[in-house]
């Protein structure tokens, strides 16, 4: 067991150096895309513990990162946190509003959590328009500023971003990996599995759903302050319908029960705008067909996979082989 | 007391629209244990074929129809060629039981994307079918227009043809049969696949005339009916997603008290409230207004 946990550490750790050399070697926009990714594994993250795990839905991740991007922003404004205290407060402020929402959700199920969730989605990042110190449309900025000056006069501003997002979701995934392989995760899985029988072995069905959406919460905040870094900027528009579903569709692709599966679904959402970018260039469409091919491919891939591939390809793969067996 | 009552007409009318999309989420919700979230898709796509009827024949009266035809073919078309489909796949797994959700979630981004690329980003205005401008008497104006008017009128009539199919047909039984116990209402001959079609055929005209309401009095844009998705859903959760009259009822609810809230506190409040009213109603009473009473694991 803990061999298994020192070996898992020195994985991330490997990987960790892998990604830093690598983003060395390559141009400036693929380590912007590269902090994309980032993001999203830490996003899809939330959703693999959440739906994977504690079998909840959420379409209202979106207005989460929300909520964490403007916690990082406002605390930066007004109390002046230094910049990794208002990663810190993301965190918090999701998981808060987390907190209340779950014990809420604690109590729903399928479609009623996923039309609150939605109506969350929808409503909440335009709230910011309805307030003066959220900034409306024009949003706010969000500078985390230079990097360092030890790193050489050549380190750029988008590699420096690429650090941070890719340390944090590295972070990220050891931390919700443990936490998947622990009691609570153990206890989500019995919860969503069977409640009665998980009730009956002593879980509380109820608390271990809040908890669950709680840290996802807190998860998607963190998520939600580094999209607002690698943009500079948060505005209601950097977190529309389109992202939580986009999320969603990043869980599912890979099989919601996997937490490789998030980089995974993390690279095919970053990658899909690029192709389908080259692709309507090749074909030479119109502006219209270009905006919204993206939007096009994810949501056939995501109805595709959820005919085809309901719990993840990977798991439909070890169903083959024992059935060949 | 002018000021009161027109708040209470307004909110009838834009009551009247949300009990609408709530109808089309119950009937699916009913026939097929789906929420279907597409249905904002469904009433989008619906309500820009009847734009393009209006561009053409600059006559909304031969546009509704058009519109309402069009939702109704689509909804069976879904039904017949995913949810069916899904319906028969859906294993056992973690995802199982969300996969119908993810599926409508699917397809709405599908219809807005295609809805984009057809017709672009642009917010387009409807020719008003009558005016928006107040009834007046003696000497003031309310803002309770003839438009609105139309909408409660055609609302009125929609639900009185639903009831009378749903109370007084064969096709209504067999409906609330299918509805209500499709092992049993299988067993006593009734087509219980047909039947569902019918359902979400129903519930996609529904959508379509919500959004053919709205529309004049607001914009078109592909998402343009996302809110209005949220309110329906938030309405037939008041009546309990279950029941029709419930879901009109719900929708009448929020409408006026949206109506209040925006007009005597804060324009800047209505979906706050909405979502306060709904984690309330989910929490007090999670079975609805007019819900059955059992649990919400279905």
């Amino acid at each position: 067991m803990r061999s298994s946990k020192v070996r898992a550490a020195l994985v991330f750790i490997a990987i960790g150096l892998v990604l830093f050399l690598v983003s060395n070697r390559v141009d400036e926009l693929r380590v912007y895309q590269g902090a994309e990714v980032a993001v999203y594994v830490v996003a899809i993250s939330a959703i693999v513990l959440l739906t994977g795990y504690s079998g909840q839905i959420s379409l209202g991740h979106g207005a989460l990162m929300a909520v964490g991007a403007y916690a990082a922003v406002l605390s930066r404004n007004y109390w002046h946190l230094p910049i990794p205290l208002t990663f810190v407060a993301a965190v918090l402020a999701a998981a808060l509003f987390g907190a209340i929402l779950g014990v809420a959700a604690g109590r729903l199920t399928g479609p009623y959590l996923a039309g609150t969730t939605l109506a969350l989605a929808v409503g909440l990042p335009s709230l910011a328009n309805e307030f003066g110190f959220l900034g409306g449309e024009q949003g706010l900025t969000y500078d985390v500023g230079l990097p360092p000056a030890w790193l050489g006069a050549d380190f750029t501003q988008y590699k420096w971003f690429f650090w941070i997002a890719a340390l944090s979701a590295l972070l990220i995934v050891w931390l919700t990996y443990n936490i998947l392989g622990s009691r609570y995760g153990r206890s989500w899985r019995a919860s969503r599995s069977n409640p009665t029988s998980a009730a009956l072995a002593g879980i509380h069905v109820g608390r271990s759903k809040v908890l669950a959406f709680t840290i996802s919460s807190g998860l998607a905040g963190l998520a939600g302050a580094l999209l607002a870094m690698t943009i500079s900027l948060v505005t209601p528009s950097a977190f529309p319908l389109s992202l939580s579903f986009a999320i969603v569709t990043g869980a599912v692709l890979a099989g919601v029960t996997l937490l490789t599966g998030s980089i995974v679904g993390a690279i095919v959402l970053v990658a899909i705008p690029e192709l389908t970018g080259s692709l309507a260039a090749h074909l030479g469409g119109s502006e219209k067909v270009t905006a919204n091919l993206p939007g096009l491919m994810t949501s056939v891939l995501l109805i595709l996979s959820v005919l085809f591939f309901p719990n993840g390809p990977k798991l439909n793969w070890r169903k083959v082989k024992k059935s060949s067996r | 007391m002018t000021r009161f009552l027109t708040t209470i007409l307004i909110g009838i009318s834009s009551g009247s629209i949300y009990s609408l999309m709530a109808l089309a989420l119950v009937l699916v919700w009913r026939s097929t244990r789906v929420v279907n979230f597409a249905q904002a898709g469904q009433a989008i796509l619906s309500t820009y074929i009847g734009y393009i009827v209006i561009s053409h024949t600059n006559n909304y009266w031969f546009a509704f129809p058009v519109a309402v035809v069009f939702g109704a073919a689509a909804g069976a078309l879904i039904d017949i060629f995913l949810i069916r489909i899904l319906a028969r796949r859906m294993g056992t797994g973690p995802v199982a039981a969300i996969a119908p959700v993810i599926a409508t979630l699917g397809l709405l981004g599908i219809i807005r994307a295609a809805v984009g690329m057809i017709w672009g980003g642009d917010l387009r205005q409807f020719k008003l079918p009558v005016t928006n401008h107040g009834f007046t008497f003696g000497h003031t104006t309310i803002p309770f227009a003839p438009i609105n008017l139309l909408i409660v009128i055609t609302t009125l009539i929609v639900m009185a043809a639903f009831s009378l199919i749903f109370q007084r047909t064969n096709l209504g039984l067999a409906l609330r049969a299918s509805a209500y116990q499709p092992e049993i209402a299988r067993l006593s001959g009734i087509r219980v696949d047909a039947t569902r079609t019918i359902g979400w055929a129903f519930a996609g005209s529904a959508g379509a005339i919500a959004g053919i309401l709205v529309t004049p009095t607001n914009y078109l844009s592909p998402n343009s009916l996302d809110l209005l998705l949220v309110s329906g859903f938030v309405a037939a959760v008041i009546g309990g997603l279950e029941s029709l009259i419930g879901a009109s009822l719900g929708g009448l609810i929020l409408g006026v008290s949206l109506a209040f809230v925006l007009e005597y506190v804060s324009s800047s409040l209505a979906f706050p409230v909405a979502f306060v009213v709904l984690i309330i109603v989910l929490l007090v009473k999670p079975s609805g207004l007019l819900g059955r009473k059992r649990g919400r694991d279905a």
